[in-house]
C-alpha cells in the first residue's frame, strides 16, 4: 500500500496514474511551490515534478514577501494547490484529480520500461531558510542524497525491514522534519503514507486508530504534549517520532508508557536534514547518523559528510561526548525556534526597522525559564512615534510569518543601548518586564 | 449541572453564553499570557490571524484548556471547526452545546 485517505488504501497503480495527470498539468517552467494541504497530493507534486525535471520550493513561510522572493528568484515557478482559495501571488495549477470515471480498477499499470530512472544528482528540492539580510537563503536538495538520507532514517528508526508501516504525521509535509519523515521516508522505504494532518489530540487518536498496524506517528513536542494533557486513550502504536524542538526525558517516558510505544527523537536542521537520533527515555546523548561528521571550527560545529549537502554550521550549542555522540546545550544566542520554525533575531530585527515610521526596534526572546513547560514566544520593543501597535503588527504580519509576532509589542521612546550602540537582551526583557502590566484576572 | 446531561438541551440563554464568553475570555487570557485584559476581547471579534491574532499553537492550548474545563475534544475533522474558532461567541456556543462537565 503506497498511502491511506481516511483509511482507504491507495495503491501505487493510482500513484503512478496521478503522476503522470499532474506531470502534464505542471507546464514547462521549471519550479513547483507545492502548497498541497493533503499529503498525498502533496506527494503527488512532489514527485511528478522530479520526473519532469523541476524543482519543488518549500519556503517555510508563505507571506507575501517571501513569494514576491520567490518569484525574483525562480521567474517561471507555479504554484501547485490544492485549496479553491488559494491567493498567493504566483500562476496557479489546481491539483488534477482523476475523472470520476478512471476509478483505480480502470487504471492500466503503465508498461515496465516507463519506469523511470533519476540521476541522483539530480535536483530535487530547495528548502529555505531565513538569511540575516532579510531575504530567504535556498538550499538545494538533489535526489540522490536525500534517498541516501532516508536509508539511514529508516534503518536508525528500525523501520528497514519488509513490513510496511502506516505513518500517520501531524506536520506539514513542506517542512524539512515533515518532508523527510511523512512523505520521502515512506516512499523511500515501501511505508505508506497518510493523507490527512491531525491536529487536535483527539484528531490524532482517531488518525492512529483508523491507520493499520504496524503504526508510526511523526509529530512534535507540542502535539504530544498537548495529547499527554488530553484526557483520552491513546492507541497502541509501534512508534513514535519527534522532532523540531528538544523533549524532556520525562515527557518521553509518558508517551511511552501512555501509547506502549517507543519514542525516538530526530536531530536536524533544514540544511542538513535530519541527521541524529536519541531514545530520550534513556538518554540525553544523541547519536550521529552514519558518515556525517561534526567537526569544531573556533567555537562553532559544522556537520558535513553522508548525505548532507554542504557543510553547515549548527545553531545549536553542542558538546561533542566521543564518537558519534553528543550533547545539546540550547540554541546559539541570535536564533529563534519556535514550533520548528526558524528564524533569527537578526532577521526579525531588520524586517521591523523596514517599517516606514519605524525609528528604532528590537525583538527579544521570551522567558527561557518558561522553555520547558510551554511555547515561548518572541517580544519586541519599538521606536515609532507615528504608529500604534496595532499598525506595527499589521505590517509585520505581511513580513514576517505569524509564530513570531512580538507578544508584547511595546511602544518605547528609546531601546536601552549600551554606549557602544549594543543591545543586551537582558537590558530588553527588564525594560518589557518594567513597562508590561499583567492583565487584572 | 443536571441539565448538561440532557439529551435535548434548548438553546442556550442569552446570559448562560454572555457568561461562558467571560469565562473563556479569562481563561484565554491566563492560557496564552496575553497583553489584552479578558474584558476587552470582543466576543465577535475573530480569534484567528488579525483580529486577536492567535495562531495554530494558540489554538492547540485553548483545546486542551477547554478540554480540561469543559470535558470538550474538539476536532479539526468535525465540519464545526471552521466555525468554532471563528470569535469567542461561536467558541462559546459550541462549548455549551457539547460540554460535559
Amino acid at each position: 500500500m503506497l498511502a491511506y485517505r481516511a483509511g482507504t488504501p491507495i495503491r501505487v497503480r493510482q500513484f503512478l496514474a496521478d503522476l503522470a495527470r499532474v506531470g502534464a498539468a505542471l507546464g514547462a517552467g521549471g519550479y513547483v511551490l507545492n502548497v498541497c494541504s493533503d499529503r498525498y497530493r502533496f506527494a503527488v507534486g512532489f514527485a511528478a515534478s522530479l520526473l519532469t525535471g523541476k524543482v519543488s520550493l518549500l519556503p517555510s513561510t508563505r507571506t507575501p514577501e517571501v513569494i514576491a522572493h520567490l518569484k525574483r528568484l525562480c521567474p517561471d515557478a507555479v504554484c501547485l494547490t490544492d485549496e479553491d482559495d488559494c491567493d498567493l501571488a504566483l500562476p496557479r495549477v489546481r491539483f488534477p484529480e482523476a475523472a470520476a470515471a478512471a476509478a483505480p480498477s480502470a487504471v492500466a499499470a503503465p508498461p515496465a520500461a516507463a519506469m523511470p530512472r533519476i540521476e541522483a544528482g539530480r535536483r530535487a528540492a530547495w528548502v529555505f531558510t531565513s538569511g540575516s539580510t532579510g531575504t530567504p537563503v535556498p538550499h538545494e536538495k538533489t535526489f540522490g542524497r536525500l534517498l541516501e538520507g532516508m536509508r539511514v532514517a529508516a534503518q536508525r528508526l528500525g523501520l528497514e525491514g519488509a513490513v510496511s508501516h502506516a505513518i500517520v504525521a501531524t506536520v506539514p509535509p513542506q517542512h524539512m522534519y515533515g518532508f523527510e519523515a511523512s512523505v520521502l521516508l515512506p516512499l523511500a522505504s515501501g511505508h505508506a503514507l497518510t493523507a490527512e494532518r491531525p491536529f487536535y489530540p483527539a484528531d490524532i487518536c482517531a488518525a492512529l486508530a483508523r491507520a493499520p498496524r504496524p503504526r508510526v506517528l511523526v509529530t512534535t513536542p507540542l502535539h504530544l504534549r498537548a495529547l499527554m494533557a488530553a484526557d483520552i486513550a491513546v492507541p497502541d502504536t509501534d512508534l513514535i517520532v519527534s522532532a523540531t524542538a528538544p523533549l524532556s526525558g520525562q515527557l518521553a517516558a509518558q508517551v511511552e508508557e501512555r501509547a506502549r510505544t517507543r519514542l525516538l527523537e530526530i536531530y536536524g536542521s533544514t540544511e542538513t536534514g535530519s541527521i541524529a537520533t536519541r531514545r530520550t527515555s534513556t538518554t540525553p546523548e544523541w547519536r550521529l547518523w552514519p558518515r556525517v561528521v561534526f567537526e569544531p571550527r573556533a567555537d562553532e560545529i559544522w556537520a558535513h559528510g553522508g548525505h548532507v549537502e554542504q557543510p553547515t554550521r549548527l545553531c545549536d550549542v553542542i558538546e561533542l561526548t566521543g564518537g558519534d555522540r553528543f550533547l545539546l546545550h540550547g540554541r546559539v544566542a541570535d536564533l529563534v525556534n519556535i514550533a520548528g520554525k526558524r528564524s533569527s533575531l537578526a532577521y526579525l530585527n531588520h524586517q521591523l526597522t523596514s517599517i516606514p515610521g519605524v525609528v528604532d526596534g528590537a525583538f527579544f526572546h521570551g522567558d527561557p525559564a518558561a522553555a520547558e513547560t510551554c511555547v515561548t514566544r518572541v517580544g519586541a520593543c519599538v521606536v515609532a512615534p507615528r504608529l500604534d501597535a496595532a499598525a506595527i503588527v499589521a505590517e509585520l504580519r505581511r513580513r514576517i510569518d505569524p509564530v513570531f509576532l512580538p507578544r508584547p509589542l511595546l511602544l518605547v521612546k528609546s531601546l536601552p543601548r549600551t554606549p557602544t550602540g549594543k543591545l543586551p537582551q537582558e537590558a530588553l526583557r527588564m525594560l518589557a518586564a518594567a513597562l508590561h502590566k499583567p492583565s487584572p484576572s | 449541572m443536571s441539565d448538561n446531561v440532557s439529551p435535548l438541551r434548548l438553546p442556550a440563554g442569552s446570559a448562560e453564553i454572555a457568561a461562558l464568553i467571560g469565562e473563556l475570555a479569562g481563561l484565554i487570557v491566563a492560557a496564552l499570557n496575553l497583553e489584552v485584559p479578558a474584558a476587552d476581547i470582543g466576543p465577535d471579534e475573530p480569534l484567528y490571524g488579525a483580529g486577536l491574532g492567535l495562531d495554530s499553537i494558540d489554538i492547540l492550548e485553548i483545546a486542551l484548556v477547554v478540554s480540561k474545563q469543559y470535558g470538550v475534544q474538539l476536532r479539526a475533522d468535525s465540519e464545526d471547526n471552521e466555525r468554532i474558532f471563528a470569535s469567542l461567541r461561536q467558541l462559546a456556543e459550541y462549548v455549551n452545546a457539547h460540554r460535559t462537565k
